[in-house]
């Protein structure tokens, strides 16, 4: 690689390079900004984020192959690197007050952010297993960190631990999967794997247990059952805007490299892999959601709610090997991650908005009575549960129709079925927030941070309005395929 | 395999052996000489002709004192430590280039034990980097808090100077474009390296005597604080062991400094006259050692945190510069001739 | 041949011998060494493969550096004495049992090679030389390179902010 070929991979993954070199910039700059202005860190951070959002959407259309294969930009990445720095920047919004409010203003909170960020975004963009890997720990990290920067308050400790350890472990599964299929196929690359599979010089057998061991390594990073376990602690115990983050981000940068890797790679392996997927799936849809009714605690809720949400992510995945259905599994997956995004975005503010104190506010309780004194808030929260159960015309109702018409494409009406009971059973405890929230008696208490209604009222608003308007996006989703 | 060769690879290793040892011996007396001398005092002058068999009765009397082990420490790795300690300071010479390539009962030999191998500074920078083992193992094994105390601070200071070293060997490699040792020496042919790198053999010189535990950072063996560091519970041939490593180490050292930046064995007539290499590598460690000395002699001990600050808030950044300036310098002016 | 087989028994005998040791040691710190011996065999291992800038980035880094640290942490937390962990009643039993399954796995994929997998071929011998690596490195393996650069500095960073004292002020 000589230095114009260079330059040129560089300038293909501009925005990805813009956020890794603000976020090293940011670490020097935040030394000299004092304690009491670090919303001017935050605000840097987002800027940052911003200048990178604003590259990629300029460039929406491009597609590119650099770093000698191991690097694919196209619509795909493109998708997801907006869904990213867009998740990003709100996470800036929602943590700026909470972080205040905690006394865990720290600089680096804003940098490991940044890092954490593009680390999802080159998971987007891999097209190395290697890469893949680096990616991996490049957004996990930064996310075991920020899941603790609350110590010493020990359940953050606790989180951060679990965290820490589940995480390790299921790299070092993904790490092994690479292996084998290193060892099946000779090579790290995905435009590799698929000609060591079509020249039929692929060990089939190593080539299925590597895969095997990248699902489940990956299906610790997005809580696919039956490697959900640490899912609940550590949303519990992770400060609330980084639970934020993480169910979002870090389940979007799971299921990007599980979409890329096992739709460009690993078509040939469907007849083996599709009936594994399919019962993590229903497992995961089935478990999440029976699991979430005994929730008392809303963080929890929400933890077995995104536990729920992967499995319906996995139904869009499970007629990948068809290739007519291929386009629309990644179509579905990600239009389904956006309205998962969204939502969450949603939700997650006003549960930050309703902790004043630590780990205080958070029962079902304490939502009650919410409408009457602060009607907007439960108003965005009302719009978040109903789209989580997939109540038209909000996003998330459309996110579940494409998923299970994908679906019925492949002829897998069973599990769609079964996608459509557990949404039913979901609704008994989604809509009993609601309940909470209007019919019960009670003294809530929130605060009133601008930032935080700004992030909370938008994305509530988006989820009707582009739930309406659907149209384009679902275009947009479409076009990312994988090429 | 040649059996040739391999008499020869055993002959070369004697050698490098038999003229450290006698270098260690020899560089105590030249030590004390000096240091008197600085100090306007004579120094030893008894045994021998100038004093000269004084390593010899230092010795002598080494091996006939009593070696005490003391009750409470593990004795196999107490026993292990000082082994340990001297090994990697006697085999870290092996790559290094006595001489260019010789003619000798008709056979081809080049004047270094393991001949021109590709990464020589590799080699010396993994024997330097297990070197550490020794000191820490014996301050450990000796079960006594001022020992563990040397051997804990030894470790910390020679990683954090092992990082400025590494990177001072970065400079000569960027130069000669090898990391082959005699290929450092043959691209001096026009310039020392010194001349080019003032920057890196400032932080070269100052990452060694760190990195050989020499003052002013003698730490481990700071003898108000810690009475006498790692190896104070050492007594006999073992401590010995210790002293001789610590020496042969400042050898090693000045040898492969004045290699990378000194034009190693290189210097006038050497092309006609091939033997006069090891002549002009030894004046030149000669002098380098002297230096140590020097330093010893005038410059108090530093603190502590002032040694661990002085090595990471300074030393290393500083070699990082001086990295980055040397490959600027190479990348914007490819024909500079060096 | 025959000194590099008789060189590569001795070797290998010493690796298994420390990994075994290092399993068995009561005692940490003997651990740690059995450790070090072992990655030193196996550098030794690469530099009979014809790979000396492996061999040699091996002991640096692990055999050096990483160990260094590991002994330095022991000392420190004075923690050489392991105590008895609680096993599991069934811990034992299964672990014989799946050690024995892998070693009859692995011989049989070593003779048969089941999966397809070939002999390695011979490398080039000139693979292994620095300027080769950094011309792996430098070109192929670029981005991957500067990545695993950020993440060292990621990590440095996260374990600063999560070990560093500093007071909270928690408003109430």
């Amino acid at each position: 690689m000589n230095l114009s070929n260079a330059s040129a991979s560089l300038n293909a993954i501009l925005p990805l390079v813009v956020v890794i070199l603000w976020a090293c910039a940011l670490l020097l700059v935040d030394l000299f900004i004092t304690k009491e202005r670090k919303g001017l860190t935050a605000l840097l951070a987002a800027i940052g984020m911003l200048a990178s959002l604003i590259i990629t959407l300029a460039r929406l259309d491009l597609e590119a192959v650099v770093f000698n294969g191991m690097v694919t930009v196209d619509g795909f990445s493109n998708f997801l690197t907006v869904l990213f720095l867009g998740s990003g920047i709100v996470a800036v919004a929602l943590s700026y007050d909470y972080l205040k409010r905690m006394g865990l203003e720290k600089g680096e909170y804003y940098v490991l952010l940044l890092f954490t960020v593009s680390g999802m975004m080159l998971m987007a963009v891999a097209s190395d297993l290697i890469v893949v890997f680096l990616a991996l720990e490049l957004l996990s990290i930064p996310l075991y960190v920020l899941a603790g920067i609350a110590t010493p308050r020990l359940d953050s400790e606790e989180s951060s631990l679990k965290y820490f350890l589940l995480g390790s472990f299921s790299t070092g599964i993904v790490v092994y999967g690479i292996a084998l299929v290193f060892g099946a196929t000779g090579t790290t690359s995905l435009a590799g794997i698929v000609d060591a599979i079509t020249a039929g010089s692929a060990g089939m057998g190593l080539l299925v247990a590597g895969a095997a061991m990248l699902l489940i390594g990956l299906g610790f990073k997005v809580a696919l059952v039956p490697f959900h376990m640490w899912t609940p602690d550590v949303y519990q115990g992770a400060p609330s805007s980084v639970t934020a983050f993480m169910a979002i981000g870090a389940k979007a940068a799971g299921f990007a490299a599980i979409l890329r890797i096992f739709i460009q790679a690993f078509p040939a392996l469907s007849v083996d892999l599709t009936p594994v997927l399919w019962v993590l799936a229903a497992l995961t849809m089935i478990l999440g959601n029976v699991v979430a009714i005994a929730q008392r605690n809303i963080k929890r809720l929400l933890a077995y709610s995104s536990i729920a949400n992967a499995g319906y992510i996995l139904l869009a995945l499970v007629p990948y090997g068809q290739s007519d259905v291929a386009a629309d599994s990644v179509a579905s997956a990600l239009f389904y991650l956006l309205a998962y995004a969204f939502t969450s975005f949603t939700a997650w503010s006003v549960v930050i908005a309703l902790e004043q104190v630590e780990g205080k506010g958070l029962e079902l309780e304490d939502y009650a009575g919410l409408s009457r004194r602060y009607p907007i808030l439960a108003l965005t929260m009302t719009v978040a549960m109903l789209s989580f159960t997939g109540v038209p015309p909000t996003l998330g109702f459309l996110g579940k129709f494409y998923v299970f018409r994908t679906l019925l494409e492949g002829g897998f009406p069973g599990l769609a079925v079964i996608g459509v009971v557990t949404s039913l059973i979901s609704a008994y405890y989604y809509l009993r927030v609601v309940v909470y929230m209007y019919m019960r008696e009670g003294e809530p208490q929130a605060i009133r941070d601008p930032w935080l209604y700004i992030a909370a009222t938008a994305s509530a608003i988006c989820l009707v309005v582009l739930g309406i308007f659907s149209q384009p996006l679902f275009a947009w989703a479409s076009q990312a395929m994988l090429h | 395999m040649d059996a040739a060769l391999i008499i020869e690879w055993i002959i070369k290793s004697i050698l490098l052996l038999v003229i450290c040892i006698t270098g260690f011996a020899y560089l105590t007396f030249y030590e004390r000489k000096a240091l008197a001398r600085l100090q306007v005092r004579i120094g030893p002058n008894r045994a021998g002709p100038f004093g000269l068999l004084q390593p010899v009765a230092d010795g002598i009397k080494l091996i006939f004192k009593e070696e005490l082990i003391p009750e409470k420490a593990d004795r196999l790795i107490f026993v292990l430590a000082p082994v340990v300690t001297v090994v990697p300071a006697l085999v870290v010479l092996a790559v290094l280039p006595f001489g260019g390539v010789v003619n000798l009962f008709g056979r081809e030999i080049s004047l270094s034990v393991a001949g021109d191998v590709n990464i020589g500074i590799l080699y010396i920078t993994a024997i330097t980097s297990i070197s550490v083992y020794g000191i820490v193992l014996a301050g450990w094994s000796s079960n006594n808090k001022y020992a563990a105390m040397g051997g804990i601070r030894s470790t910390a200071q020679m990683i954090s100077y092992e990082l400025a070293l590494g990177l001072g060997f970065i400079g000569p490699i960027l130069l000669a474009g090898t990391m082959s040792l005699n290929g450092i020496v043959e691209g001096q042919r026009g310039m020392w390296y010194v001349v080019y790198q003032p920057l890196g053999v400032l932080v070269f010189m100052i990452a060694t005597l760190a990195e050989v535990n020499r003052a002013p950072f003698d730490m481990p063996e700071a003898e108000q604080e810690l009475t006498a560091g790692y190896h104070t519970e050492y007594s006999g041939m073992k401590f010995a062991l210790f002293f001789m490593a610590e020496y042969v180490k400042m050898i090693a050292v000045s040898a492969i400094a004045a290699t990378l930046f000194f034009g190693g064995y290189r210097g006038p007539f050497i092309d006609q006259v091939p033997w006069l290499g090891p002549i002009y590598l030894l004046i030149k460690v000669m002098i380098l050692l002297f230096g140590m000395i020097w330093v010893r002699a005038t410059l108090p001990r530093l603190r502590y945190d002032q040694l661990m600050a002085f090595g990471w808030k300074i030393l290393l950044p500083v070699a990082l510069l001086n990295v980055l300036l040397t490959a600027g310098v190479i990348m914007l002016f490819p024909g500079l001739g060096v | 041949m025959i000194p590099d087989i008789v060189l590569f028994i001795i070797l290998a005998l010493v690796a298994v011998a420390s990994a075994v040791g290092m399993l068995f040691s009561k005692n940490a710190i003997y651990s740690a060494l059995n450790l070090i011996l072992n990655f030193s065999s196996v550098a030794v291992l690469y530099l009979i493969l014809g790979a000396p800038f492996i061999a040699l980035a091996q002991v640096t880094v692990y055999a050096g550096a990483i160990m260094v640290l590991f002994l330095f942490v022991i000392m420190l937390l004075g923690a050489e004495r392991l105590r008895r962990s609680e096993t599991l009643p069934y811990q034992q039993p299964v672990s014989i049992i799946l050690a024995a399954i892998l070693a009859v796995v692995a011989i049989y994929a070593l003779l048969f090679r089941p999966l397809g997998i070939e002999a390695a071929s011979v490398a080039n011998p000139d693979f292994s030389s620095p300027a080769a690596m950094a011309e792996m490195l430098f070109n192929e393996y670029l981005l991957p390179f500067e990545v695993t650069s950020i993440l060292l500095l990621v990590a440095m960073i996260g374990a600063i902010v999560l070990t560093r004292k500093r007071q909270r002020r928690v408003q109430r």
